[in-house]
């Protein structure tokens, strides 16, 4: 079960955004039952009591209410400059808490689907995954944010506010995570047909687990070892699939869709859109416009006897 | 301007000769013909007012489709592909068809009553005004019918909108539609500013002009300078889209962000112009309901024209998530807090009112208006919070954003709107709504808002982000989605007590007589409905709350010509007569000027030189209403 929620920080980030929210809450409270309070007063007060005459208030009384009137206009102004302060700092912490970056990620948004990129000096250690972000506990990731086509926005509650991915703009976002778990996000501009299910998991593993999964990560995709997953894999290979997808260790170089090289070691396909089984996965295979209508893979009409030996293959790709 | 004394029983008959003669030029003309060359306010004002009426029940229907939706988790009831445009097409209707537009109805009906005059200063330029719009909805609507609605959202940010992510015309039906209505907009703009400026009640001095009017003349000086920049961003998306510009297409140099800062230059004071007019009706609810003057008259007016003001320095606030400089950032951020101090001081003038006063008349109106204060309450605190950047880069784009601006704008305007329908309608058709059917309608409305959208605060700090066509079952939104989604039937059912309670009163409502709420304005002295020429003769104002300081030979204007359909300028400060002005009649050309506009708007959307066509025809059309033309009885008409 994965967390996704404003009110469930799991890093510092968001941590300091709930903090200041509860302050924002709490003032927010206060207001509305001081100032509802006083018009619900009023309502009781002055329940089935119909005024006949026209009057104007006495001096005294005109008065008494200008003086309260300045005042509490006074006490909204100090409220709200209290309120802006705290904001401003927040912020500023915000800001600060990304100054020195331990690892660095390039997201980039797709229509609907999110590309990963580990950023390394030596580029045999670069990465690219898609709709998952590993990241080690208790460092600071920087994600650099982008799009390739329309705006998306980067979106884990847990972890920190959204940031926009903008074609052309270079945006960054630093996220960081206490614990170990499973943090839900999502695209939170409106991107398209399928801006529903464009999901994104980050996972945040103690450092050591991270670094293992990141070796696992880097090596090329397992060869075939018995003719059902060579045949599947001939398949994959013969089919459109190598146009969009890259999987690396064999000829599929495809950059428009996500990289597969790795694709069994995920929890969802079709950026958590379905879960990553077997049955999920066939009958994302033969027909992924009906789980995710509008998505830009195409249905591609393969031969029975094929799809079997190529879901075997997929499933091989850990 | 004389002292009517002469003797009674002359009186008498001067007075119905001129009431008879009055009747006369000013008759709307018969015929089908005459129904489309109308120019007088109250049925352009009535036309505003039933139309916008009728794309909420379209808007509405749109809401209603997408909480059915909404209400499971994965549910197959709506294509994502029909969804998206039902949530486009329900933003734009709301926003574009139905809130702006029937509150300016309310501001052509009820300023020349307000001012005590005969009718807006462009009676003609009126009546084109409500034909630009009404062309604009069906537009609109012809195309989401032929399923070319639009799909990109109300805000239609690029590149999605743009011709390589929304290819078709969609997008182009609703960039031409926002052409139309903001064409509309700006009429009564004009209007509505000439109007209050100098067609006032001699003695309506700027200090005594009705709570109301004011509101409408801040919001009209607002669409002066918020809509040509929503006129100008749709225009250059239309370009982008139809004859290869790229100002918006980050490949060939364009930014996308800058459609977001020229839509949001437009889109926030476009908030303030829908909420100014609802506080506006609120001060007058609220004067008739305590039969009090409203305390702190100029700090209220001082409060409409700070927060017009402020209102135009607070769009980067839509755009926190877009990365901005921490400076800038803060800069915004400051500016949408301090514009809760203006809205904060008429809320403590309200309480004031109603404190010093004592007492209370509870009925329909009355509910609405502490419906008002209930709920938009919550949404001002609310828009606190956004206010904030850290927060806001939470909740944006989340479901928190739609409670919030739900809660502003459905509170801000749409309760005050039923109020004042509760409280003019009687004036408007001289016969009272049922105040039993009304207070069923409040409750309905009132608890069906609240349910509907209070769980959408916590759905967005769930994580749920706006604009999602279905969601998983695992994201545990299903529950407070369903609930929402009850809340929304019990808004529909208190829209049907609303129409079935009008329907009812037109035939058995009680009369209204001219006065049934002992309100202050002006409006209250003359008949229910009140005669197309409104007054006979033009009212004076000796005071700030016009009837209440009316002393039984108080002077009137008098002298006017009644053979034509003539005015009283007055000047801007003082309300001091200054000459006599000559109002245009019933004119075809209006509807004709208009047609020849639709037809440029519409072709260039197809074939985009195709604009010179629909150039040409208004040209002629115009000719045509500027001809000038000697009448037999009225001599040289001004034509405007």
């Amino acid at each position: 079960m994965s967390v996704h929620s404003a009110f469930a920080p799991a890093g510092a980030q968001a941590a300091r955004i709930y903090e200041h929210w509860l302050l924002y809450w709490y003032v927010a409270l206060a207001v509305y039952v001081i100032v509802g309070g006083a018009f619900l007063y009023l309502l009781i007060r002055s329940w089935r009591s119909r005024p006949e005459s026209i009057a104007e208030p006495t001096q005294p009384v005109q008065h008494r209410m200008a003086k309260y009137v300045g005042a509490s206009s006074v006490a909204t102004a100090l409220i709200l400059i209290l309120l802006l302060v705290s904001a401003a700092i927040t912020g500023h912490d915000l800001a600060s808490y990304g100054q020195k970056p331990n690892l660095q990620i390039n997201v980039i948004g797709h229509q609907w689907w999110w590309e990963v990129q580990y950023q390394n000096d030596d580029p045999s250690m670069t990465l690219m995954t898609a709709n998952e972000i590993h990241i080690p506990t208790g460092q600071k990731v920087l994600l650099n944010l982008t799009s390739s086509d329309v705006i998306h926005s980067f979106w884990v509650p847990s972890l920190n506010g959204k940031r926009d991915l903008i074609p052309s703009h270079q945006n960054t976002l630093t996220i960081e995570a206490d614990r170990p778990g499973v943090y839900r996000g999502q695209c939170a501009e409106f991107c398209g047909l399928q801006h529903a299910h464009m999901i994104l998991y980050v996972i945040a593993e103690p450092p050591s687990k991270f670094s293992a999964w990141m070796r696992h990560q880097l090596q090329p995709a397992p060869e075939p070892v018995d003719a059902k997953l060579r045949h599947g894999r001939d398949v994959f290979l013969n089919e459109p699939c190598v146009t969009c997808h890259t999987v690396r260790g064999t000829t599929a170089l495809g950059t428009v869709g996500p990289d597969l090289t790795h694709i069994a070691d995920r929890q969802t396909i079709g950026a958590g859109t379905l879960p990553n089984t077997p049955g999920h996965l066939s009958g994302w295979v033969t027909d992924p416009q009906r789980a995710k209508p509008g998505i830009l893979m195409p249905t591609i009409p393969i031969a029975p006897n094929d799809v079997q030996p190529l879901l075997v293959y997929l499933e091989s790709l850990r | 301007m004389t002292e009517a004394q002469p003797q009674p029983e002359s009186v008498a008959h001067l007075f119905e000769e001129e009431r008879s003669a009055l009747q006369k030029v000013w008759r709307n003309p018969r015929g089908l013909l005459g129904w489309f060359s109308v120019t007088t306010h109250q049925e352009i004002g009535r036309r505003y007012i039933f139309t916008a009426f009728l794309f909420l029940l379209a808007g509405g229907v749109e809401a209603m489709l997408m909480r059915l939706q909404l209400a499971r988790p994965d549910n197959h009831f709506l294509s994502n592909d029909f969804y998206d445009q039902l949530f486009t097409m329900h933003g734009t209707t709301m926003m574009f068809l139905f809130a702006v537009p029937v509150l300016e109805g309310f501001a052509i009906y009820l300023v020349p009553l307000m001012v005590g005059t005969r009718n807006v200063a462009f009676p003609r330029l009126n009546a084109f005004g409500y034909w630009m719009y009404v062309f604009g909805g069906i537009f609109l609507y012809i195309g989401f019918l032929c399923n070319t609605g639009a799909d990109a959202g109300w805000f239609a940010y690029t590149p999605l909108s743009g011709p390589q992510y929304s290819p078709g015309k969609r997008v182009d039906f609703w960039a031409q539609m926002i052409t139309f209505t903001e064409v509309s907009a700006l009429s009564v703009a004009v209007e509505i500013m000439t109007t209050v400026l100098r067609l006032r009640a001699p003695g309506m001095s700027l200090n005594r002009i009705p709570i109301f009017v004011w509101s409408v003349f801040v919001q009209a000086l607002m669409i002066l300078f918020a809509m040509p920049a929503i006129m100008l961003s749709s225009g250059m998306l239309l370009c982008d889209r139809t004859i290869g510009t790229h100002y918006f297409n980050p490949s060939e140099g364009g930014d996308p962000l800058l459609w977001q800062h020229l839509f949001w230059f437009f889109g926030h004071p476009e908030v303030y112009i829908i909420f100014i007019p609802g506080t506006g009706f609120v001060s007058t609810l609220i004067t008739a309901a305590t039969r009090r003057p409203l305390f702190g008259y100029t700090a209220v007016v001082l409060s409409l024209i700070a927060t017009g003001f402020m209102g135009f320095g607070l769009w980067v606030h839509h755009m926190f998530a877009t990365g901005l400089p921490q400076l800038g950032a803060s800069f915004f951020s400051a500016a949408t807090l301090v514009i809760a101090i203006p809205t904060g001081v008429q809320f403590f003038c309200w309480i004031a009112t109603i404190w010093s006063a004592g007492k209370l008349t509870m009925n329909t109106a009355t509910h609405f208006m502490f419906g008002f204060f209930f709920i938009f309450l919550a949404g001002g605190l609310t828009g606190v919070m956004l206010g904030s950047v850290p927060l806001d880069l939470q909740v944006h784009d989340t479901y928190f954003v739609v409670a919030h601006f739900h809660y502003v704008l459905i509170g801000g305007m749409v309760f005050p709107l039923m109020g004042a329908f509760y409280h003019w309608i009687p004036k408007m058709t001289g016969r009272l709504l049922n105040e039993t059917a009304g207070k069923v309608n409040f409750w309905l409305l009132f608890v069906g808002f609240n349910l509907t959208f209070f769980p959408m605060h916590l759905l967005g700090f769930y994580g749920m982000p706006r604009r999602v066509y279905t969601y998983q079952a695992d994201t545990g939104w299903g529950g407070l989605s369903e609930l929402a989604s009850i809340g929304a039937a019990l808004i529909a059912l208190g829209g049907l007590v609303f129409i079935g309670n009008y329907l009812w009163s037109m035939r058995h409502g009680i009369p209204a007589g001219n006065d049934p709420w002992g309100s202050d304005t002006l409006e209250w002295s003359t008949t229910s409905p009140p005669p197309n020429y409104n007054y006979v003769h033009l009212p004076t104002v000796s005071g700030r709350y016009a009837l209440w300081s009316r002393l039984p030979d108080d002077p009137v204007v008098t002298g006017l010509h009644t053979d034509r359909r003539e005015v009283l300028v007055t000047g801007i400060l003082d309300g001091q007569p200054d000459h006599r002005y000559i109002l245009p009649g019933s004119s075809i050309w209006p509807l004709l000027t208009a047609i020849a506009v639709a037809i440029g708007f519409i072709a260039s959307v197809f074939v985009f030189h195709d604009l010179t066509y629909g150039i040409i025809l208004t040209a002629l059309t115009l000719l045509g209403w500027f001809w000038p033309r000697r009448d037999p009885r009225h001599g040289v008409k001004d034509q405007s």
